[in-house]
This record gives structure tokens, C-alpha cells and sequence, in this order.
């Protein structure tokens, strides 16, 4: 009989739990809409073509009040992964030098970066958040009694000002030779790995790159004629106006977030590297490896078996903890697109369901990436 | 998160019973049956419009229409539960039949009553959006606000406003945009912003709680129409035309001069036909909105005509100050004009 067969009866058991998930689903969204059509409320996604009218204090692509919700929705978005991005580099570079001062054995510097880890790690994000606004921010003087850098820049309580780059015609030549230096220092890096590991020989990664990245561009640029000018910031009425500016309310999310999350990072370091037995750092000493080769070959691709894991769930709840900053009035996607755009247009359940899958797919795309480089400096089997 | 949370429950609650309530007939017989009125109010709160005091009692323009509701319904206007709702949550508050009547601050669109499935019974406050700035900016109107950073508050017509009125005068400005009243005054307070935009009602609150307020000015521009009044939602006529008349017989009695304090005398003495008809000694006003012939004395008693409960609450005696512009009767220059109650 075919009952009898276990893997039959699995795939069968499987089969009806799918089914009754779609039909669950299925009945779910036909009752959502059903009832929304009852109540004679809006659904669908047009809106996401009219005009939005309201203004946005930063955005990375060009935005105006004649534009449209989705255009919005994409300056949000892109104001989420920017914050995000920034605080997942800052983060792990706070993280990574507390955690290693944590390990220091100056008792001074070992028991300040201790206190910092509990300070931080035991404070709500949200009082840090208001703390870095409101107390550090905030008071900073007014436009008019900036302070400022020779004229160029400018800080004050409306953000940090700085000169503006102007591409010119004809810089694309340098941003080319750049690329192009970028692909070829990857591909000369791996080509001196193998190089060492058949023959021994070292090569001059460092300074030959450094003429690659920065010796070629510059000279290309020197080349087609310095095609950059830049823009100063001018004080105009209220504010300064023309440059580049940096608004507050970014600064405080950026620093609360990475100074919050770095707190657990620190110690995730920490407990990397505590894992890797002393011996192996003996042992290294005793094949006559040098105590920054100990480190670079020996410890660190052992303790990031250790710390990738729990650096990812980090770095997914800075992300997520980036919508705080509907607090304080960063224009992300929370604050634009699920408060704005929902009340001008009350449709509640579209926009909640975008902003779910997009946090979704921010998360899972962190997910995939750190679970790849997870993979590759896994411990492999002999 | 708190409020997210709050809107996601609702909905999904809504959505999962399939709300129960659009089969169960009008929000009137669901009211008598539970035996209060349900109110969303105002969240966080609102000087003047729904706030609570410091003994923690919800008091305000918008918390009195709930009262009157209460009153006119069950002849006790202590029978309202207030529930706060945010800016954000209200509207999936009221669809969702969490609350049965929403009187929050909220603005009368053509898209409030249209697409998002309510229907606004009337109109308790005539507000308009205006600036509030400090007064070392020398500015005397928002006309020179070009290049302004302005604080807002999020989840209003407000932001909508300010940027209508910027684009209309060819003009530059930094929209702040808050989620929460509290910060955004705060900012505002710390010179995050130069200027302040809300209704000029709330303005006038906002002033109170400012660090000096001697050294903030309300522009004289009014930049929109904000007609604020409670919603119900749309199709529950029956509902609507009981929270409609509630407003029009409060505007009625201090139209006919019957206050809580004469209420009583005039009902017993007045010959006035038309009084004698909304205190219900005359004729079935009442009985024709389902209620008992005593609804409109009772609110009268219980909570008073519209220009008690606009001098208590905002009225020039108060902190907010203000005076009844275009919230005066329309026989001395205002706007409020009730239909006829016959």
C-alpha cells in the first residue's frame, strides 16, 4: 500500500499544509478587499501615481511637491538605506576598535571602553536618539553665530554646511579611470595571492595599488582640466543656503545608531577573538609568524567564524531601528511614506504592506550577503 | 510604536471578523445596547480641544461633542469611554469600529469623505493654518518666510498646506517634519526651525507650553480652510444624522439664549415655539432621530449650547485665548448657522 510509504505520507502531509496556507491566504485577502469595497474605502495602488504636494528637507534623487507618492516613496526608501548603510560602516568600525581596546591590557583603556559598552547597551535608542538631538544638536548656535572653518564650512543648528561639488564635462574621464583601477587592484590582488602561495614570493600589493587608485584618476583629472568647481554655502535670509548640507536630525540618527549598536558589536568582537585558544596564537609564534601576521592569518579568520552570525542580526536591527527616526523628523521611509503619504491618502493597508516588504527585503538582502561571506570563511572540512 | 502597533492590530482585527458591525445594522442600536458612546479624541492631548486636566478628566471642545452625544443618547453625559487616537491611527480607528465617533481636531476634505469611508456630521471649530515665529526675526508676514525652515507636525492637511502655499508665492522652504506635537514644539523651542505651521488654534496652544511666549508672534496670514468636526463612518446614516443634529442643537440653544443654567426655566416657561420644539415639550424631534423627546434638554443641562462650551474651553477667558471669529452665530458675523430643527 502506498500509505505505507513514509515518504509518500510526508510529502502528502506537506502538500495539504501548503494548501491550506494559499487558502488561508487566498480567503484573508479576498475578505480584506471585500470588506474595504463594503465600507467604501479606496484600494489599489494608483495613488502611487498622483501628485504627492508635500515637500521633503533631504533626498538623494530629485524631489519636488509636483512630484509624485512613488517618488516619495523611493526618497524615503533611499533615506532609509542611506542611515543604514552609513551606521552599519560606522558601527563596525566603533565596535571593532572598543571591542579590541576592551581587550587591551592598559587597564585604563580596557575599563573605559567597558563602561562605554554598558552605558550604551543598557539606554534605550530612543532616549539616545532624543539625547544626540536634543541636548547635543540643538543647542548648537543659530544660523547667524555658525561656526565656521575658513568660510567653507559651517556648522550651526540647522545642520553642517559644506561646498557643494559641480561636475563639470569631461570628469566622467577620471570617475572611468577609477573603475577601471578599482577591477584591476581586485584582479592584481588575487593574482599575488596565488603567485605567493605557489611560489612564496610576496609582491607590493600596497603601494602598487595606491598608484593604481589614486596616481592614475588624478592624473586624468589634472589631464581634461580639473572639471570641478565647487559651491560654498552662502548665509541667504534664514539659512545658509547653495552648499552642501548635512541636516541635524540625520547626524543624530546616524550617531545614535551606530554608537547604540556598536555597544553590542564591541562585544561581539570581543567574543570572537576571546574564542580563539592562546595556543594558536603560541603556536604561531613558534612557526616564526610575526605578531601582525598572527592576527591578519591566524586569529581573525577564526574569531569571524565566531562573529558573523550575531554581526548580522546587528546590522538587520540597525536597519530596522532606523524607522525610530520618525521621532525626529529624518524624512526615511517610516516617517515619509507610512506618516505622510498614509494620512493624505488613508490607504492604510497598501502602504503598510509595502513598507513590511521593503523591510523585508532590506533585511533579507543583509541576510543573504553576510550568510554568503559566512560561507566562504567557514571552517571547511579537511 | 506604540500607535503603529495599535493601527496594525486594527486593522488585522478588522480585516480577520470581517467586521462584524457592517452587518449588525447602524452604530445607534450597537451604542444603546452597550450602553456608552465610544470616542476617539485627540492623541496626544490637545489644550482646549481634548486634553486631559490635572485630574485626569478629558476636557476640550472636541471631548464636550462627545459628552452632548452621551447626553442626548442616554441623558448622562458620563456614559462615553474616550479612547486617544494618533494623528495616524484615527482614521483605521473609526473604520475599523474601534471607536464609534471620531472628534479629534480632524479637517473636512473631499477625501476624508469620500475614499477613506467616512462621512463628517459637521463642522464644531472654523480653523485656518497659520505661522507662528519668534519675534527677533523682524518678520511680519509669511510672505517673507522664502528660504524658512518650518516645523510641522506629520499626519495632518497641514504639511499638505504648507507646501501648497510655498509653491503658490514662488517660495523656498525646509519642511521638519514631526511625528509627535511634543518634539516638534521642542525643536521649534530650541530654534531647530524659524517658523511654526499648525491651525491657529493649535498655534495658540503650542504658545502656551513654549519656554516665553511673549517672544513668539502668530503671523496674520491664514493659509487654508481647516472646518474640524467629528466623522462617523459613511453609510451609518442613521448614526451621522444623531451626531449632526447633536452639533445643530447645541449651535440651536445659544442661538435661542437656552443655556445649562436656564435650560430648566425655559422649559418650563418658554412660549417660543422653536424652543419648545428642541426642549422636546412640543412635537417628536426626538422619537424621529430614535431617541427619547428629552435628548436635546439633556445635552443643554449636561453640557451646555456651543457658546458655554466655547467659553470654557477656548474662549477669551482661557489660556488659548480666542476669540469666536468665524465660530460666532451667524446672525452676529460668523459662520455657525443650524438648519431648522422642526
Amino acid at each position: 500500500m502506498i500509505w505505507n510509504d513514509s515518504r509518500f505520507r510526508a510529502l502528502l502531509f506537506q502538500a495539504l499544509a501548503l494548501a491550506g496556507v494559499i487558502a488561508f491566504s487566498i480567503f484573508l485577502i479576498n475578505n480584506t478587499l471585500n470588506n474595504l469595497e463594503r465600507r467604501g474605502i479606496a484600494t489599489g495602488f494608483d495613488f502611487l501615481g498622483s501628485t504627492a504636494g508635500f515637500g521633503i528637507i533631504t533626498y538623494l534623487i530629485d524631489y519636488s511637491e509636483e512630484s509624485t507618492y512613488g517618488r516619495a516613496f523611493l526618497v524615503g526608501l533611499l533615506n532609509t538605506l542611506l542611515v543604514s548603510v552609513l551606521g552599519i560602516i560606522l558601527s563596525t568600525v566603533i565596535g571593532l576598535l572598543v571591542g579590541l581596546a576592551r581587550l587591551s591590557s592598559n587597564w585604563l583603556l580596557a575599563r573605559l571602553a567597558a563602561l562605554y559598552v554598558e552605558m550604551f547597551r543598557n539606554v534605550p535608542l530612543l532616549l539616545q536618539l532624543f539625547f544626540w538631538y536634543f541636548a547635543i544638536l540643538l543647542p548648537l548656535p543659530s544660523p547667524r553665530n555658525a561656526f565656521q572653518w575658513g568660510e567653507i564650512f559651517f556648522l550651526n543648528n540647522r545642520g553642517i554646511y559644506g561646498p557643494k561639488p559641480i561636475w563639470e564635462s569631461g570628469f566622467g574621464v577620471a570617475l572611468w579611470v577609477l573603475v577601471i583601477g578599482v577591477v584591476a587592484v581586485v584582479l592584481m590582488c588575487r593574482w599575488a595571492r596565488r603567485r605567493r602561495e605557489a611560489t612564496g614570493r610576496p609582491f607590493p600589493t600596497g603601494p602598487v595599488s595606491l598608484v593604481i587608485l589614486v596616481g592614475f584618476p588624478l592624473t586624468a583629472f589634472v589631464a581634461t582640466g580639473s572639471p570641478l568647481s565647487w559651491k560654498i554655502p552662502k548665509l541667504q535670509g534664514f539659512n545658509f543656503a547653495g552648499g552642501l548640507v548635512i541636516i541635524p536630525e540625520f547626524i543624530a540618527l546616524l550617531l545614535a545608531l551606530s554608537v547604540y549598536t556598536a555597544s553590542f558589536i564591541a562585544e561581539i568582537f570581543r567574543a570572537g577573538i576571546q574564542s580563539v585558544p592562546a595556543g594558536q596564537t603560541e603556536a604561531a609564534y613558534s612557526l616564526g609568524l610575526k605578531p601582525g601576521q598572527t592576527v591578519r592569518l591566524i586569529i581573525v579568520p577564526q574569531a569571524l567564524r565566531v562573529i558573523i552570525p550575531p554581526l548580522t542580526s546587528q546590522y538587520l536591527n540597525l536597519t530596522k531601528n532606523s524607522s525610530l527616526a520618525v521621532a525626529i523628523a529624518y524624512p526615511e521611509l517610516v516617517s515619509v511614506f507610512m506618516g505622510t503619504v498614509l494620512n493624505q491618502t488613508g490607504q492604510a493597508v497598501e502602504v503598510i504592506a509595502i513598507t513590511m516588504a521593503v523591510y523585508l527585503g532590506i533585511s533579507l538582502t543583509i541576510s543573504l550577503l553576510m550568510n554568503w561571506y559566512n560561507r566562504r570563511i567557514a571552517l571547511v572540512d579537511r | 510604536m506604540r500607535q503603529i502597533a495599535t493601527l496594525v492590530i486594527s486593522l488585522v482585527l478588522s480585516l480577520c471578523l470581517g467586521g462584524g458591525r457592517a452587518h449588525g445594522g447602524s452604530t445607534l442600536d450597537g451604542v444603546k445596547a452597550k450602553g456608552f458612546v465610544r470616542c476617539g479624541v485627540h492623541h496626544p492631548g490637545l489644550p482646549g480641544f481634548s486634553n486631559p486636566d490635572d485630574k485626569g478628566r478629558w476636557v476640550g471642545i472636541d471631548v464636550d461633542v462627545c459628552r452632548a452625544l452621551a447626553a442626548a443618547i442616554f441623558g448622562d453625559a458620563k456614559k462615553v469611554k474616550f479612547r486617544p487616537v494618533s494623528a495616524k491611527e484615527r482614521f483605521t480607528a473609526l473604520q475599523s469600529g474601534e471607536i464609534d465617533v471620531l472628534s479629534s481636531n480632524t479637517t473636512w476634505t473631499l477625501i476624508r469623505d469620500s475614499a477613506l469611508g467616512l462621512d463628517f456630521a459637521g463642522v464644531i471649530f472654523y480653523d485656518g493654518q497659520g505661522f507662528m515665529v519668534r519675534k527677533n526675526l523682524k518678520v511680519k508676514s509669511a510672505l517673507e518666510l522664502s528660504g524658512a525652515s518650518v516645523c510641522v507636525i506629520t499626519g495632518t492637511t497641514t504639511e499638505l498646506n504648507l507646501g501648497d502655499y510655498f509653491r503658490a508665492n514662488k517660495m523656498k522652504y525646509s519642511p521638519v517634519v514631526f511625528g509627535n506635537t511634543d518634539e516638534a514644539v521642542a525643536a521649534y523651542d530650541a530654534g531647530r526651525c524659524d517658523a511654526f505651521t499648525t491651525d491657529r488654534s493649535g498655534l495658540a496652544a503650542v504658545r502656551i507650553k513654549l519656554a516665553r511666549s511673549g517672544d513668539h508672534l502668530v503671523l496674520p496670514e491664514i493659509i487654508s480652510k481647516e472646518p474640524l468636526g467629528p466623522a462617523v463612518r459613511h453609510g451609518d446614516n442613521r448614526w451621522g444624522d444623531v451626531v449632526r443634529w447633536t452639533l445643530n442643537a447645541m449651535v440651536t440653544g445659544e442661538e435661542k439664549g437656552v443655556t445649562s443654567r436656564n435650560v430648566d426655566a425655559m422649559k418650563a416657561k418658554s412660549t417660543d415655539p422653536q424652543v419648545r420644539r428642541l426642549l422636546g415639550v412640543e412635537g417628536d424631534l426626538g422619537a424621529k432621530l430614535e431617541l427619547t423627546n428629552h435628548w436635546a434638554y439633556w445635552l443643554i443641562k449636561q453640557v451646555g449650547n456651543y457658546g458655554e462650551v466655547y467659553a470654557r474651553n477656548v474662549g477669551p477667558d482661557t489660556p488659548l485665548k480666542l476669540e469666536r471669529g468665524l465660530n460666532q452665530l451667524w446672525n452676529k458675523g460668523g459662520l455657525l448657522y443650524a438648519p431648522p430643527m422642526r
